[in-house]
This record gives structure tokens, sequence and C-alpha cells, in this order.
């Protein structure tokens, strides 16, 4: 049997706000992600192919917002194993120039409580402008 | 413009995929995590991408004007080492909004009889 970690149900309150953590992205970042998902999209590492499609650089693939969302989501519920649901909509591109880093700002609220898992809803920050919309996450709780 | 008549049908994949610790321990390290034991929710990914793009191009998605609009996932439990999948995609909608063309293809890994894992990516196609 899989050990699926679970935060504990009286550690969780509607409407109670985690704080935000800062997740930092680069090109580097790009580059390994497209490895470990086989995502190799080419506006998601060359700059010249990116502009060519009409977009204003290097942008993160949607996904690893949405994965490093899941960390956060991840670390709340005591481990991947407890995540049952996830959710979201790609609202604006993360644009991640060359030699630079990026700030990600993930953070949550729970929305409901129900039968042992929490939903939460999620933030997701990039240049003060939402990058991920209707953020949700089912998590089981222990 | 996507075949409409495909709308609705399941494609069954071919061979099935294990799930190396390699590929899990990969995906985690990226995004920071050091726990390797069961995969991060959104590992699935890797194992539907190819499938659903390959089925979407081959039914004539210009793969190139794609955008992501949304992704979902639903599991039933984690994603382990060890754990071999057949991976099906089935093509759940398909409209045109704007001059863009929508189409919603959903993913199911089962374990044997067991669903694991349905992922729903909604892909846009820019005019």
């Amino acid at each position: 049997m899989v050990h699926v970690g679970g935060a504990s149900l009286s550690n969780f309150e509607v409407g109670q706000e985690f704080p935000p953590k800062t997740f930092l992205i680069d090109r580097q970042l790009l580059v390994a992600y497209a490895n470990a998902s086989g995502d190799q999209n080419p506006i998601h590492q060359d700059e010249a192919f990116a502009k060519s499609v009409g977009l204003p650089d290097v942008i993160a693939h949607g996904m690893l917002t949405m994965a490093l969302a899941g960390k956060y989501v991840s670390d709340l519920a005591g481990g991947s194993g407890a995540v049952r649901e996830f959710s979201a909509r790609f609202t604006k591109p993360v644009v991640v120039p060359a030699d630079s880093t990026v700030e990600l700002v993930i953070s949550a609220k729970v929305s409901a409580l129900e039968n042992g898992s929490a939903k939460l809803d999620i933030s997701a920050i990039c240049a003060d402008s939402k990058v991920l919309g209707m953020a949700k996450a089912v998590i089981s709780l222990s | 413009m996507l075949d409409p008549d495909l709308v609705g049908r399941t494609f069954a994949g071919a061979s099935s995929t294990v799930v190396t610790q390699e590929a899990i321990t990969n995906f985690a390290r990226v995004l920071g995590e050091d726990n390797f034991e069961v995969a991060p929710p959104t590992f699935s990914i890797s194992i539907t991408l190819a499938q659903s793009q390959t089925l979407l191009q081959e039914s004539g998605l210009d793969w190139s004007r794609v955008v992501h609009g949304d992704q979902r996932f639903v599991l039933s439990r984690p994603i382990v080492a060890g754990d071999e999948f057949i991976c099906s995609a089935t093509i759940e909608s398909a409209r045109t909004m704007a001059g863009n063309e929508i189409v919603t293809v959903r993913s199911d890994l089962h374990s044997g009889t067991e669903l694991v894992a349905s992922t729903w990516s909604t892909l846009v196609v820019r005019a």
C-alpha cells in the first residue's frame, strides 16, 4: 500500500487562506520541464520561433505553471498522493525573457470541506497578472 | 478543421505505458518536489500528451496554432512507479467561437480494469 500522506482535516476550515509561496521560473526550468514532460513545443524554448508565431517572447508551458501550483497544493495536502482533482484555465501566458527569472506567486483558500476532503481555490499571479483562472483542487484529508 | 464525425469517438492506445521511477523522479525534481514515492498530480500529462497530440493532428487540427485553454485532472489514486497503463483518448467536443476552434479531449489511464486517472484538455486553435 502506498503511503499517500494526507494532512489532518482538523487543520482546515472554510475560508482559511494559506500564505503565498513564490516559485522562480527561468529558461533553464523550461528546458528541464520540456525534458521531463516530453512537451518540446519550441514556443517554450526558442525565442525566434515564439516571436514568429506572434508571441512576445518565449512563454512557459501552461502545464509547468499548473504543475508548480500542484506542488503548492501537494505541500498543503501533506503529499502529492492526497490530490484527487486539479483543474485550471490558462488565462495569460507567463513570458520568460532570456537571462531573467520570473516570479510566480501561488496561494490558496479553502472553499469547502466535505466527505473528508477539502476544496481549494488557487491563485497564481505573475507580474501582477492572474495566469491561472478558475484554478481548483480537491485534496483528501485524514 | 477537425472532422466533426470524430466527436464522441474513443481511440484506444495500441500499447501500454509503464511508469518508471526515473520518469516520476525527473518530473518531481523540476517542481522542487523531494518526495518521489508517488507522482505529482499533473504527471499523467507526460503520458497522455503524445497520444492526444497525434490523434488531433491526424484528425485535422493545425497543431502549430494550438494554445492550451484549460486542463483538468481527476485521480482515483496516486500514480506510482510500476503502474502499467493503457491510455485512451476521446474527443468530447469541438466547436467554433469567434473564429477560433475549441476542442476538448479526454484521456483515460486504465490499469487493467481500474480507471486511475482521467484528464480533460481544452485546446484552442487560433484563427
